[in-house]
């Protein structure tokens, strides 16, 4: 079912996805992990390369950002599971780790992938029928508007106009256009191009 | 630190030079609005309701500074009342209901709402601004504490408390900008978080985003139902607050009053938590005496705050062998209700319907708890706070102040003055060497006030000196409340800086007189009143009036041993009585 | 530990190595700048070249930003005793013939040069009109050192100033001299540096911080970034003397993270001052230790107002805090904190070195010394100037500038960012300063200052701001959180051809509200943009919320479409429109149907008759 994509015209790149998904409606039931690969086991290295990191600040007060930075530089977003443990190994409660990852657009709660996928909905391309483009995108990578493909492969979201309506409806995959899309059975064969 | 002269509103005033303006307005008899101002908890001038003019030096700010931090300065001139404040308050405000859940005649602080106050008093007669509004997202699948976000106005109090006071931090700011919610983690749900429910947040919160998940509903049908036979329990700490729910002072004592109403709502029998805090005592000082005597792990701490239980699960599991095995006094009756009550009586156990009203939120889940029942029946099937109680005499329509005084039934009613002083911090430790020194001595002591473990300090320690197996040893105790503080001294235990025999714990600051569950008291009232030292001196009122001081000398609980249990820690002691615990796990995926 | 014999050798020592007879020093500009147009190429093809043909005799050294920004990727070869020679817009073809005709051959490649002037002689960087009226003082090694290299900042009396400061003078002497010398804040507020100092100087505490504000993020602006990547040390020398003089011994830079290559340089440049001993314990043999530790942002433009800035080191939310208290007194975790801007920091040893009189000498009575400025936007030089204070707009605009492209009229320039305001034609004689700027409106802000021109609409513009401010306000406050978001919204309606004269008046309303009532300046300042436009261009609101018309052209709803007679009939048009508003026969009249139309555009882009008129 794919998301109103209003909801989701957020540039911050902060986890909008998983985070609005749990705020449309009214029961907010914990839910799928945050970790959409699902595949950072507590053995994973990483961590304690990040321990040594923290340590290796002594101590040092207003730590937070620093060590967020090389959290994400090592596993490239600040999943739960990375969260947890820099609040089990810094002493500062999550909430306020969640408070700083999700206040400087910098920091990915979600992954993102190689590649960018931005549907248009601008008004030229909604009338050409972008729903279904975005509809057949979710089908075809099974993935959620604003999130990743559990490969890492493709990211994708929907996009405010990108200025070339007489093609519509368009999308634009990192920096290429690809336009004409009310036939989208051409999806599949483009989506091919990328590695 | 002297005074200085500053002038509110052409009113010459002289204050300490650390007050702010306003407080100096205060002192001038002038009541500028808040609305993020919590004292000594969240003063970060937010919401800018606050706003004044000031001239520093004669020369006028170009700004209108937040009055609850800008301190006042020798000839400082301060007004709150021209046009351009006014003004400037009201844009505010309405700004602050452009994006709120405005469904106040449905909303549970209908009439006890500091935002729905200022709308009056500000004279709020439009809301000129429409659009975006904050995600409805409503959280309420934990038992004790509710979350509802369209009625936040990100004011922090939440935050504050459960950050620096508490020293937890579940709540945090979230996003940025206008996409700004005040959430846990992750948004994951207050069931699945470290809280402990000690719903402070709930005592901070200045509108609806922080209620108590309620079970009215639930116990008026359970009272209508001729099958059931409904019994209450109250809370020493309710008596102390459930007046404020119909305008009195805080902190008046309304025992009398509280069980004449509960009897008239309908209740089948109308009893006393107290009865059961003086069955704690003597289960959990015979626990006490036992570990001292026989090298069992100490130092003991007690375990009569869910709230504090939960703490300790999450953060201090190593110190789950130190706990007290008693169940709180609330789950100690429910289990009597249901086994000795049902038995003399002759009334089908599964036909009791076991209600408590508890100035807590955090019993609500503990009354959930699985391991909290006796062969398949809960101990406390609905536990209710004193908020709730004062909503259903008001349902009811009872008019409270005109209510006699009554008193509680038998035969679970009688009880101490040293049950009643559980409520405040300092409590359960008193009450607890009262006996102890009773049991040790022998003797029936008269100085049974130990003034050294009362008081609003966050960690207050005490000796006792008294003779075990002969010798005289020091007891030495400590008393700690408010969930920061008992990390204090956990931490000083673990790192063997302290060394102590018993230890009493509260999760709530102030003991349960300032429990999630109470009246709430508003920012603006709490300038003047401690509501935590006045209801806690309602208590010790209560303490002084009864005869008999001492839970052992409760002769409903020595009618209970003698008829049913045998003693303090017998076999039939451990089935009902007593309780295991386990590490707790949060912040996990149910995915 | 430095002694005055060291400084001075080393600096000796380096200038020889940099201009010594028959050497060839060629510098490539290696700014975030000039990599992105292929400087980084460039560098590689001059390296490889240079080793290959042996030549020995030739210095190759990166360089900061010179400013002139259509130019790059620039390559400017220096020989002592001759003219420097400026070649522009190069690529690896072109430096491979530079390296053979010119560093081997001796004979410069003119073709790639700037340019002759009209006596036929040899132009470079300095010689262009562009350069005429700048004083460079805060970018005067940019584009002239190496930043990575200790010893090139030596050469030009680097680090002569901390030495003066710690050998010659007291804190008090030092404070006295930055005051005497009228240095403003540079970073937009403009308050005076040497009162800054003076505030935090007498404040007791056992740990004082000095932080340099690199966080630079009003969208168009780039001085920061550019004394960064092409003089980081003249930063570090400035922080030093500036902890001297108020007592710290802890610095930290807080740069954005949106600037790797001047993270880089800094470290480097930390790097080699530490090894040096011009930081760490005891500078110069004397008591005075300092160090510096580098802080990145994460991508807030709040943490560039200095309590949120403070918040964020303090590893929280960048959430501002109210002043008073200010970071004077009460800062970073609570100790006495002065904060001080990129540039404001980079005027700092020039004023120690050659006093206060001589930075007076430049700019005005209130406002000494210059302003970095970056220019941009409908102009045809854009780039970073650097001009004393009093200078007009119409100079830096026209003489410096050179005015607006293709012909279009000068509409209004923008400066301050998204805290500023715009200044139309009437009032182009301004002289710049801090406090003229304010009076006719806007405010100098970092440094940003974009030209506008007729086929811009003030209402969009206004509307681009305030959207920009929305997405970065931090959300602590009432006024700035929910005040500027309604003020978007009511924009939104206004450029969707939907908005009305209660919404006008409801704009003004919130903007007052939002100006007096806001925690921290980015509120205060966020409805600049939409008051200046509303003043000074009230027609094209009018225009939008009464006719439901965009006189610019620019806002898509309020656009008309109309196919006149000058139609071929080609249908070029018919077919590119996405909703089939158009109708029409080959070699016939087009039309359009207007209740389709949704005003994108696409049809008047792709008519090569100019037979679509719009309005």
């Amino acid at each position: 079912m794919p998301e109103d994509p209003e909801v989701n015209q957020n540039r911050f790149g902060t986890g909008v996805g998983n985070n609005t998904q749990r705020r449309l409606g009214n029961v907010n039931d914990q839910s799928k992990c945050a970790c959409s690969c699902g595949c950072i086991t507590a053995e994973d290295p990483r961590f304690a390369e990040l321990k040594s990191y923290i340590d290796s600040l002594n101590q040092e007060q207003g730590i937070t950002m620093p060590v967020l930075q090389e959290a994400q530089r090592s596993f490239g977003y600040l999943p739960l599971e990375v969260q947890k443990f820099i609040s089990e190994n810094t002493g500062v409660p999550l909430a306020e780790i969640y408070g700083v990852a999700t206040f400087y657009s910098q920091f990915a709660i979600e992954p993102k992938g190689r590649h960018h996928i931005g549907v248009c909905m601008g008004t030229a391309c909604y009338v050409k029928g972008s729903q279904k483009v975005l509809d057949k995108l979710v089908e075809e990578l099974k993935v959620k508007v604003g999130c990743t493909t559990s490969d890492g492969k493709f990211t994708l979201e929907a996009t405010r106009c990108l200025g070339c309506c007489g093609l519509a409806p368009c999308i634009m995959i990192d920096d290429d256009v690809f336009g004409k899309l009310d036939d989208v059975s051409r999806i599949p064969d483009i989506l091919g191009k990328y590695e | 630190m002297g005074n200085v002269n500053v002038t509110v509103n052409g009113i010459e005033v002289s204050v300490p030079d650390n007050y702010t303006a306003m407080l100096a307005a205060r002192q001038a008899g002038v009541e500028i609005p808040s609305l993020c101002f919590l004292k000594d908890v969240n003063e970060i001038g937010a919401c800018r309701v606050c706003v004044v003019e000031a001239d520093i030096k004669g020369v006028p700010m170009r700004n209108l500074p937040a009055s609850c931090i800008l301190q006042v300065a020798e000839g400082m001139n301060i007004r709150t009342n021209t046009a351009k404040v006014r003004k400037a308050v009201k844009t505010n405000v309405e700004l602050i209901l452009a994006n709120h859940n405005r469904e106040c005649l449905t909303c549970k602080r209908n009439q006890n709402c500091e935002l729905q106050s200022l709308c009056d008093e500000l004279g709020i007669d439009q809301v000129r601004f429409q659009g975006e509004k904050r995600k409805p997202t409503i959280d309420n699948l934990s038992h004790s504490i509710i979350r509802d976000a369209s009625k936040c106005i990100l004011c922090g109090r939440c935050i504050s408390t459960c950050r620096d006071v508490q020293g937890i931090g579940v709540l945090d700011f979230t996003h940025r900008g206008f996409q700004t919610e005040v959430a846990p983690a992750f948004d994951f749900s207050m069931r699945d978080v470290d809280c402990v429910y000690c719903g402070q947040c709930i005592e901070a919160c200045p509108v609806a985003a922080l209620t108590e998940r309620q079970y009215i509903d639930e116990v008026f049908e359970a009272i209508e139902d001729p099958e059931k036979f409904v019994v209450v329990q109250t809370a020493p700490a309710v008596r102390a607050s459930l007046g404020e729910e119909f305008g009195m002072p805080v902190g008046t004592r309304v025992t009398g009053k509280m069980v004449a109403a509960l009897r008239r709502l309908g209740f089948d029998k109308v009893f006393d938590t107290n009865f059961s805090a003086d069955l704690t005592i003597l289960e959990e000082g015979t626990e006490l005496l036992n570990r001292v005597t026989t090298g069992g792990v100490l130092p003991m701490i007690t375990s009569c705050s869910p709230g504090w239980i939960r703490f300790c699960e999450m953060k201090y599991p190593e110190f789950l062998p130190n706990l007290s095995t008693c169940k709180s006094p609330q789950q100690m009756f429910g289990a009597i209700l249901k086994t000795y009550y049902a038995q003399k009586m002759g009334i089908d156990p599964k036909k009791i319907v076991s209600v408590s009203v508890m100035p807590c939120t955090s019993k609500k889940t503990e009354a959930n708890r699985p391991e909290m029942e006796v062969d398949g029946l809960r101990d406390v099937d609905y536990s209710l706070t004193t908020r709730e109680l004062g909503d259903m005499i008001k349902r009811a329509r009872i008019r409270f102040a005109n209510l006699p005084d009554e008193t509680a039934d038998s035969i679970l009613g009688e009880y101490t003055g040293a049950g009643v002083i559980f409520g405040a911090t300092g409590g359960v430790m008193e009450a607890a060497l009262r006996t102890v020194a009773d049991i040790l001595t022998g003797k029936d002591l008269q100085d049974i006030e130990y003034s050294a473990v009362r008081g609003l300090d966050g960690v207050k320690e005490a000796s006792v000196v008294l003779p075990i197996d002969g010798k005289e040893t020091e007891i030495k105790v400590a008393i700690a409340h408010g969930t920061a503080n008992a990390a204090k001294v956990l931490d000083a235990v673990k790192a063997g800086q302290k060394d102590y025999h018993f230890i009493e714990v509260m999760a709530c600051p102030g003991g349960c007189v300032h429990g999630g569950g109470q009246s709430i008291v508003s920012a603006q009232v709490r300038l003047d009143v401690n509501p935590k030292a006045n209801r806690a001196a309602a208590l010790y009122a209560e303490d002084e009036a009864c005869v008999k001081r001492k839970s052992h000398d409760n002769e409903e609980v020595q009618a209970l041993y003698k008829d049913f249990l045998g003693k303090p820690n017998s076999h039939l002691s451990h089935k009902l009585l007593h309780t295991h615990y386990a590490p707790r796990k949060v912040y996990e995926c149910q995915a | 530990m430095m002694t005055m014999v060291d400084l001075n050798g080393l600096k000796a020592k380096a200038l020889e190595e940099m201009e010594s007879e028959g050497t060839l020093r060629v510098v490539v500009g290696m700014a975030t700048c000039g990599q992105s147009a292929g400087a980084r190429r460039v560098m590689e093809t001059l390296k490889k070249d240079v080793a290959e043909l042996g030549l020995d005799n030739v210095n190759v050294a990166v360089t900061g930003c010179v400013g002139m920004c259509t130019y790059e990727p620039i390559l400017e070869v220096l020989e002592t005793g001759k003219k420097k020679v400026t070649y522009i817009r190069m690529d690896p073809e072109k430096t491979a013939r530079v390296v053979k005709e010119h560093l081997q051959g001796g004979k410069p490649v003119l073709d790639y040069t700037v340019g002759h002037d009209h006596a036929g002689n040899l132009k470079n960087l300095e010689d262009l009109q562009f350069y005429a009226k700048q004083e460079r003082i805060v970018l005067r090694n940019c584009g002239t050192i190496d930043p990575e290299n200790i010893h090139e900042y030596i050469a030009r009396d680097g680090y002569a100033a901390l030495r003066k400061a710690l050998l010659e003078m007291t804190p008090e002497t030092v404070i006295d001299e930055m005051k005497k010398s009228g240095l403003r804040g540079r970073g937009g507020a403009g308050f005076p540096t040497g009162l800054k100092w003076g505030f935090a100087a007498p404040n007791k505490a056992d740990q004082k911080y000095i932080i340099c504000n690199a966080d630079e993020g009003d969208p168009g602006a780039f001085m920061d970034r550019s004394v960064l990547e092409g003089d980081p040390h003249a930063i570090l020398e400035a922080m030093a003397i500036g902890g001297y003089a108020i007592g710290a011994s802890k610095g930290y830079i807080y740069v954005r993270a949106e600037y790797p290559v001047a993270v880089e340089r800094l470290k480097i440049a930390i790097g080699q001052a530490q090894q040096m001993g011009l930081l760490g314990r005891k500078i110069f043999g004397t008591d005075f230790s300092f160090d510096i530790e580098i802080r990145l942002g994460a991508g807030a433009f709040v943490c560039g107002e200095e309590t949120a800035l403070i918040a964020s080191i303090e590893g929280k939310r960048g959430m501002s805090r109210n002043k008073p208290p200010f970071p004077a007194h009460k800062g970073l975790w609570g100790k006495p904190t002065v904060i001080n801007n990129v540039e404001t920091l980079a005027n700092v040893a020039q004023i120690i070195l050659k006093g206060a009189d001589w930075f007076r000498s430049f700019g005005t009575e209130k406002s000494p010394g210059t302003k970095v400025f970056a220019l941009g936007g409908k102009i045809n030089n854009t780039g970073l100037v650097e001009v004393p204070m009093g200078i007009t707009l119409r100079e830096v605009i026209y003489d410096i500038g050179s005015g607006c492209p293709h012909g279009k009229a000068f509409k209004a320039v923008q400066t301050g960012g998204p805290s500023g305001g715009c200044i139309t034609a009437a009032d182009l004689d301004t002289p710049i300063d801090f406090d003229n700027l304010v009076a006719i409106g806007s405010m100098m802000g970092s440094g940003g200052m974009i030209v506008m021109d007729e086929d811009n609409c003030m209402v969009d513009i206004a509307r681009f701001f305030l959207d920009f401010t929305v997405d970065e306000s931090c959300g602590k406050c009432t006024p700035c959180r929910e005040g500027t978001k309604r003020m978007l919204e009511i924009l939104d309606r206004i450029v969707a051809g939907e908005g009305t004269m209660q919404d006008l008046e409801n704009l003004e309303d919130l903007a007052e509200n939002i100006r007096l009532t806001s925690l921290c300046a980015l509120g205060q300042t966020a409805p600049n943009p939409v008051m200046s436009t509303m003043k000074h261009f009230r027609d094209e609101y009018l225009a939008h919320v009464q006719d439901k018309k965009c006189p610019a052209g620019v806002c898509k709803a309020l656009l008309g479409y109309v196919i006149t007679a000058d139609c071929k009939g080609c249908t070029k048009c018919k077919r590119v429109c996405p909703v089939e508003a158009i109708t029409g026969e080959v070699k016939q009249l087009h039309v359009i149907d207007q209740a389709l139309c949704i005003r994108c555009g696409a049809c008047f882009n792709v008519c090569s008759f100019n037979a679509i008129a719009r309005n």
